[in-house]
């Protein structure tokens, strides 16, 4: 349910970003999410078509580039591929590891008419 | 309150509009900018005012999580219980309709205020900034804040908190964390709650609730914990006692909560 109040958020900084540009018309907006950033890409899809009405972004496509999970152990530093809920060392089966991505949700880019 | 930024006045992305950003053409014709900031951006800068606020004041603020019912509110009347009388609390407390969780606290004699989200399933970093106003923070050593009880949505949202404590009672299932794995992996401490009703149920095992939580990659102590019977409560108060003391020898930390964005 959190996806429309990250859909609006998201809304907001296109429509800023649009405003500094001076653009016309937003075509495409481009989102990098990781699984553990909480956010459903088609939930958040889902709150776009219904959120954007009205907004500088009418016409506009939500591009999702979904983020692979990596994570680095700090006890034998290999760096490994994981899933959600598995995010041990693939090599030594250390828990202790750090995130290097799959949490992510940024806003990577957008693009516009003038 | 916010005397060094008004930013809370206007909720304008002026830092993004300063970003600027890699301008290219796209092959229809238009153009494309590259921006590569968060879309929680705005509430991330409104989480990181809450902590220059905290630690102005020096007050450890921790977010409780959990599902709907697994104790958070009782958790905390045992533990005003167990400190009032050496530290001193605030709690805020976050849920979708009633003053309720927050009478419960004013009860025990310490200030709460209550934020109702009417349809929103958990706490952003304005609303609490927003009660933050309607505390005292100078009477405060510690600010518990219970989330809105949701296993999805309050992961997502900094509020500026030092510390995440994420319940799951044992009426729960102990595979939850593997299902709610963004929710438990932002924990710095995991209460198994309810113990005392362990006695009942024959399908909950703490250790794998445990082990759960370790695949994760959760460093922080997993602690089995009655609020009614005061079960593993020495652990527990001993943890807090130990943040308090952390926090105020690095004061001015900024930085976000271990794994929060
Ligand atoms: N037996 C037992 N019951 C408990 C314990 N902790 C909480 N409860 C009961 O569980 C129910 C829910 O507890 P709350 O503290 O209100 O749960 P909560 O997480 O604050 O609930 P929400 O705010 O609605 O999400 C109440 O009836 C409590 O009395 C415990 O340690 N043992
Ligand atoms: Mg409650
Ligand atoms: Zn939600
Ligand atoms: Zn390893
Ligand atoms: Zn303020
Ligand atoms: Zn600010």
């Amino acid at each position: 349910m959190h996806e429309l109040s990250v859909c609006l958020a998201m809304l907001n900084q296109v429509s800023d970003i649009a405003e500094r540009e001076r653009a016309a018309n937003v075509t495409r907006i481009v989102i990098r999410v990781g699984p553990l950033s909480g956010v459903v890409p088609e939930l958040l899809q889902q709150a776009f078509t219904i959120a954007r009405a009205g907004t500088i972004a009418e016409q506009a496509e939500l591009l999702t580039e979904e983020q692979p999970i990596r994570v680095q152990c700090l006890r034998c530093g290999s760096e490994c591929e994981a899933r959600a809920n598995h995010l041990v060392c693939c090599e030594c089966g250390d828990f202790h590891t750090r995130l290097i991505s799959g949490d992510e949700l940024l806003l990577a880019s957008v693009e516009f008419n003038r | 309150m916010c005397d060094t930024c008004g930013c809370n006045v206007t909720h304008g992305n002026r830092h993004l509009i300063e970003a600027g950003g890699k301008h290219a053409h796209t092959e229809d014709g238009g153009e494309a900018v590259e921006v590569l900031q968060n879309l929680l951006s705005e509430n991330d800068h409104q989480a990181g005012h809450n902590r220059e606020h905290f630690a102005r004041h020096q007050v450890l603020a921790i977010n409780l999580m959990s599902s709907p019912g697994s104790g958070k509110t009782r958790l905390l009347e045992s533990t005003i219980d167990a400190l009032q009388d050496r530290y001193r609390i605030g709690v805020i407390e976050g849920d979708l309709e009633t003053e309720n969780d927050a009478e419960r606290i004013r009860r025990k004699g310490v200030q709460a205020v209550q934020i109702t989200t009417g349809t929103a399933c958990h706490l952003d970093a304005h609303m609490i900034h927003q009660a933050l106003h309607r505390i005292d923070l100078d009477e405060l050593e510690i600010l518990f804040i219970e989330n809105v009880g949701n296993l999805v949505c309050p992961a997502s949202f900094d509020l500026g908190q030092h510390l995440n404590v994420t319940l799951l009672s044992v009426t729960e299932g102990d595979d939850k964390p593997a299902k709610y794995p963004v929710i438990f992996r932002t924990a710095d401490h995991v209460l198994i709650t309810k113990s005392d009703l362990l006695a009942v149920l024959d399908d909950f095992t703490p250790a794998k609730a445990e082990q759960a939580v370790r695949q994760l990659a959760v460093e922080g102590p997993v602690t089995l914990i009655s609020a009614k019977t005061r079960d593993g409560f020495g652990p527990w108060l001993e943890w807090l006692g130990q943040q308090l003391e952390r926090m105020t020898i690095r004061q001015n930390d900024t930085q976000p909560a271990a794994n929060l964005r």
